[in-house]
């Protein structure tokens, strides 16, 4: 393999890229980014990026996932703020928008996904948070006098905006669109206990609230609710989910299933193109089902086991790590890992779950094994639990 | 010099936080192996406390990314992070622990609890 391309300079395709020079190659690395930005971290973008003091467009330096010595070492082609358009396996070749194409061995795909709209969201004042682009051009508008702000959808992302706005001193309205929000993720019980922290910052979480439009001209004014209620607003944000970013793999031969389907070595159904972070839906042999991540752990872990996958040319090494995944959101910093079922039952290991703010650590189990566990503010006991499970043979069919 | 405890406060595989006042961040002091460490408490790659984090030999892993630091050199020895901590002297004076907060990223000497305990 001469030349590889990675496709999507983010934190997934840097550990890919990362990834295939330690396991040996020492071929032609490209690195294609459809942002201006080299790899940076996404984490801070709805927490300290936004509430930080000092220039209004934000830092970015603290989020930088490379620096010159890496950047040296990896001795990589970078070609940003262009976007892949297609991917040719037969040609082996990808296109590039305004028409360059890269002659290459193999692929890492990495490009990510991109939030959900509402059909308004071209409207200013309106946002949606992936990019560090989006994340300035929001954090700039919470500075220029914004009192108000409503957030649609109160997942990961809209809790942890919310909490920021908060932080900021504005009124915050989180809408959400489920009778609880974080259920798929959490279970009911432990669902409640987090849409609990809305509250304790003195945020109003609406839950089971259908957003019916979007008011405003020249700018959003308010939020139309389903029941025709209006939430006055200065800023919307839009946290409704992301879909992976496939379309430039329409007519690839790829399967592309709500990601790029993968065995469980993020290796396609061609040995020289594997996939990595958010776009990849890798197999679970055994389990009898896909699954696509969009952990910020995965996405790292990833690139390392798909770079010596794609130089093996089949896959040697499954990628088997253990779920993870974490939010920092009013003061409180939940963390989750393993793998919960419905159905699963949850027990209190520590705290009380009427305070989660004052930490708690829950435990869920099937058949009297754990599946997972989830702290909030517990970071050392969650740690040790953690590493339990992820020593701990699973059960099967998970 | 920051008092942290009496020895006997931090046993064997545990640590503790110290605040070094506004000089510099919160300090992670630890006891490992026979020996006390003490490196800057928040992690070089985001906001976690190291001394909440999991300890084993001279190496402790963060707790939020389980970025690896070695106690001994403060350096990083697998992603995500990248930059080092620093790292701050420690000493035992008649049982009680002082770290010794450093201005720059030096690799300090391990105090040997057992020896320091002979001297005090």
């Amino acid at each position: 393999m001469r030349t590889v391309t990675v496709v999507g300079a983010s934190l997934a395709g840097l550990h890919a890229a990362r990834g295939l020079r330690s396991h040996g190659f020492d071929g032609r690395l490209v690195i294609v980014g459809e942002e201006r930005h080299r790899p940076y971290d996404r984490p801070p973008l709805s927490k300290e990026f936004l509430t930080r003091p000092g220039d209004p467009d934000g830092d970015p330096a603290p989020l930088a996932l490379t620096d010159p010595e890496d950047e040296a070492e990896l001795d990589a082609e970078w070609l940003l703020g262009v976007r892949a358009e297609a991917l040719d396996p037969a040609a082996g070749e990808v296109r590039l928008a305004g028409g360059r194409t890269v002659r290459t061995d193999g692929v890492v795909i990495a490009t990510g996904a991109a939030p959900r709209t509402l059909r308004a969201t071209a409207l200013p004042g309106v946002h949606t948070l992936r990019t560090l682009d989006d994340a300035a051009r929001l954090r700039a508008e919470l500075r220029a006098g914004a009192a108000r702000a409503v957030v649609i959808g109160a997942g990961f992302i809209g809790a942890e905006v919310a909490s920021s706005c908060a932080a900021l001193g504005l009124d915050v309205t989180v809408v959400e669109a489920a009778p609880l929000p974080l259920v798929p993720q959490l279970g009911t019980e432990l669902a409640g206990v987090c849409a609990a922290l809305h509250r304790t910052s003195g945020v109003t979480l609406l839950c089971g609230t259908q957003v019916a439009t979007l008011r405003g001209t020249d700018r959003v004014t308010g939020v139309e609710l389903a029941d025709g209620r209006v939430l006055p607003a200065d800023v919307v944000v839009v946290g409704i989910g992301v879909r992976p970013v496939t379309g430039w793999l329409e007519g690839s031969g790829l399967a592309l299933e709500d990601g790029v389907l993968c065995d469980e070595g993020c290796v396609t159904a061609l040995p020289n193109v594997v996939a990595v972070g958010d776009v990849a839906r890798l197999a679970r042999p055994g389990v009898g089902r896909t699954v696509r991540a969009e952990h910020w752990t995965s996405g790292m872990e990833q690139g390392g086991v798909a770079a010596r996958n794609l130089l093996a040319g089949s896959t040697v090494e499954p990628f088997a790590a253990l779920p993870y995944f974490w939010s920092d959101q009013y003061g409180a910093r939940i963390q989750y890992a393993g793998r919960r079922d419905p159905g699963d039952t949850v027990r209190i290991d520590e705290g009380d779950p009427a305070d989660p703010g004052a930490g708690l650590l829950a435990v869920y189990e099937r058949d009297g094994s754990p599946t997972a566990v989830l702290g909030i503010n517990r970071p050392r006991p969650f740690m040790r639990l953690r590493r339990e499970l992820a020593r701990a043979p699973q059960p099967a069919g998970r | 010099m920051i008092p942290v405890c009496r020895i006997e406060d931090l046993p064997e595989g545990e640590s503790v936080r110290v605040e070094a006042g506004e000089t510099g961040g919160p300090i992670a002091v630890f006891h490992s192996e026979g020996a006390f460490y003490a490196i800057d408490d928040t992690c070089s790659h985001q906001d976690a406390s190291l001394s909440e984090g999991w300890l084993e030999g001279c190496y402790v892993e963060c707790p939020l990314h389980a970025a690896l630091f070695d106690l001994r050199s403060g350096m990083p020895t697998c992603l995500p992070a990248r930059k080092p901590v620093r790292t701050h002297a420690v000493t035992v004076v008649d049982g009680m622990l002082y770290v010794h907060p450093a201005v720059h990223a030096v690799p300090a000497e391990p105090v040997h609890a057992v020896q320091e305990e002979a001297v005090a």
